[in-house]
């Protein structure tokens, strides 16, 4: 029952995202910065499938996702801004560093000229990060709030260092004047589109292979983990392997989300990657609804649909909404919006009262 | 010899914890350890399965030299450990508890490519049985009571096939009825594993010592002995008098 429930969902939520919204829009019903707005949503909603899997599944609070996040959208601009300097000729080097009197590209923007390079890049780097940076929190048993005081720290001082112009990665304007990417050009309507139905289409592929993973026993471990570090490795698991892994996964998650946003923003700033950033995205999957992969997306999707209307209607007071929304969930659904939804249908059926909250409470005692 | 243990020392902020010169363990031997609360037992099996680092000594596992290894090597070797305070997997369900202590690779790629086998079910619904857990193999671990939690963590230690288990009070908390089922357990499994087993109550103590039990006071080996022997020595009485332990009316 559970199964064909799911089913349902899954093809309610491809027939409006995949053929409702596109097809509207080729008509003419649906404004292009509208899915271009959703495109970007799917984005932060890939970046919520990595927090879940690290924070809700394996109980790690990384609080730099959004640097991983900005690692990939810089590799992706910095291949459209140093293609496009190329392509109109001259020395080939971006205009904001010709007016920092910068006249040879610098050796480290070289590789990102070539696309799948840029690529390859964008997803090595933030896995290199998270391997040699985990390796060394991990290895010494760093856990809990310190674990989140220092990836917070880690993106601060990310944060300063892509802020400086000397990092030639365009200072505090970040990179943007996007004009094509692979011959395509990303103002046209279409190409949105197209990156709208892409990035839709990685966050299913994304979903689905977390989904698996957390499925095997791979995600037991993981689970295990999170309820008892010291059982798992007294049965035999060596945690910091898997800790690694999955701090990898959820990097590499969080740098592909990076990538399919940056085009579609037109825009990469370091402002993307300052505490603040990284703190929203653990909190969509806290209201989603932590520990489901399902509570992840809709929290990722509710809160920046959320965000997009009141900014617009009520443009001072979005903090206190989302701070209202956060101590509500805290008080009366720590299940999240999915809970609270899955609460709400169990009381609609009437059939079966919601009892699950023994298992909760017992494992917060133990 | 299973174990052997020579000159193990250690100490917490300057007070000696622990300092035993000799103990041995031969295979398939069920060994109980008494003593009052500090004694230094706990901190003992600390010390075998990896979890505290000693100052200085020496313990040989199965010839092989156990200090130094990490939690994860000596799970590996064969020595597998249950906790004072049951430490299970409560979010899990029963039956992935003990799947995951299935003794099996356990490295990410063997962990992310594992399909069930029947061998494997059929250990686990064996040892379920064994332990008083089949008919609750669905159900969530953190649901279960008290006894049955403890049962759960026992069949997660027999599950990975130890050479050596160290139980570490393993009634505590457990009703007169409990208790006795769970020393039944622990000598069927003596048959087949090595156990060292720590305790309090001299019941159950007296159910399950049938061969030597050890007592320490303070760090320190006092007597090794049967269970009578052990019962009318006067030092250890005194030991447990001097300490006003309420398990003295049970001697």
């Amino acid at each position: 029952m559970e199964k064909t429930k799911d089913y349902r969902l899954y093809l309610a939520f491809v027939v409006f995202f995949l053929i409702l919204l596109p097809v509207g829009n080729l008509l003419g019903f649906v404004s292009t910065n509208t899915i271009s707005l959703w495109g970007r949503y799917f984005c932060f909603a890939i970046v919520a499938l990595g927090v879940d899997l690290i924070w809700g599944y394996t109980g790690i609070l990384s609080m730099c996702q959004a640097f991983f996040f900005c690692l990939g959208g810089y590799a992706v601009a910095m291949h459209i801004v140093s293609a496009g300097a190329a392509a109109s000729g001259g020395s080939g080097v971006p205009d904001f560093m010709t007016w920092n009197q910068v006249d040879t590209l610098p050796f480290f923007w070289v590789p990102f000229q070539s696309f799948g390079l840029a690529i390859l890049l964008g997803l090595l780097i933030p896995a290199a990060f998270a391997f040699v940076f985990g390796y060394f929190i991990f290895r010494s048993r760093i856990k809990g709030v310190y674990m989140a005081i220092i990836t917070q720290a880690l993106a601060l001082a990310m944060w300063l260092l892509f802020l400086r112009n000397e990092t030639m990665l365009g200072g505090t304007n970040g990179l943007t004047d996007f004009k094509n990417l692979l011959g395509l050009s990303l103002s046209s309507g279409n190409v949105k589109l197209g990156m709208y139905v892409l990035s839709l289409l990685v966050l299913c592929g994304a979903y689905f292979l977390s989904k698996k993973l957390v499925g095997s026993k791979f995600g037991k471990v993981l689970q295990a983990i999170r309820d008892s570090e010291s059982r798992t490795s007294y049965t035999a698991y060596r945690v910091l392997d898997y800790k690694l892994a999955i701090f990898m996964i959820s990097a590499l998650l969080a740098a592909l989300a990076g990538m399919l946003y940056a085009p579609q923003t037109g825009i990469i700033t370091p402002g993307r990657m300052d505490v603040k950033a990284s703190v929203e995205m653990v909190m969509w999957v806290a209201l989603g609804g932590r520990g489901k992969l399902k509570g992840a997306i809709l929290g990722a999707l509710t809160v920046n649909f959320l965000y997009s209307i009141c900014t617009s209607l009520f443009p001072d007071s979005w903090l206190f909404i989302l701070g209202f929304l956060f101590v509500i969930t805290v008080l009366y659904f720590d299940k999240g919006f999915l809970g609270a939804l899955e609460m709400l249908g169990a009381k609609f059926r009437k059939n079966k009262p919601a009892a699950r909250p023994v298992a909760e409470t017992e494992t917060l005692q133990s | 010899m299973l174990l052997s243990v020579q000159d193990l020392s250690v100490s917490f902020g300057g007070v000696h914890a622990l300092n035993l010169s000799h103990f041995t363990l031969r295979d398939k031997e069920l060994r109980v350890i008494i003593g009052p609360n500090g004694a230094g037992k706990s901190t003992f099996l600390d010390i075998l399965c990896g979890k505290t680092k000693p100052d200085s000594g020496k313990v040989l596992f199965n010839e092989t030299p156990v200090l130094g290894k990490t939690e994860v090597e000596i799970a590996n070797l064969g020595i597998g450990r249950k906790f004072q305070k049951p430490s299970v997997f409560p979010s899990l369900t029963v039956y992935d508890n003990m799947l995951l202590a299935f003794k099996m690779k356990k490295s990410i790629l063997a962990s992310l490519f594992f399909k069930p086998t029947e061998e494997i079910d059929t250990r686990i619904r064996e040892v379920a049985v064994k332990v008083g857990l089949i008919t609750e193999l669905k159900k969530v671990a953190g649901e279960l009571s008290h006894g049955q939690k403890q049962w759960l963590e026992i069949a997660i230690v027999v599950l990975q096939d130890p050479k050596l288990m160290l139980i570490d009070e393993p009634a505590a908390g457990m009703s007169d009825e409990e208790t006795e089922k769970t020393g039944e357990l622990l000598m069927q499994l003596a048959r087949h594993h090595g156990i060292i087993v720590i305790e309090h109550d001299m019941k159950f103590v007296e159910q399950i010592a049938k061969e030597l039990v050890t007592v320490l006071v303070r760090g320190k080996l006092l007597v090794e002995g049967s269970f009578d022997e052990i019962r009318n020595d006067q030092r250890v009485i005194d030991s447990y008098l001097g300490r006003a332990n309420v398990q003295l009316e049970n001697f």
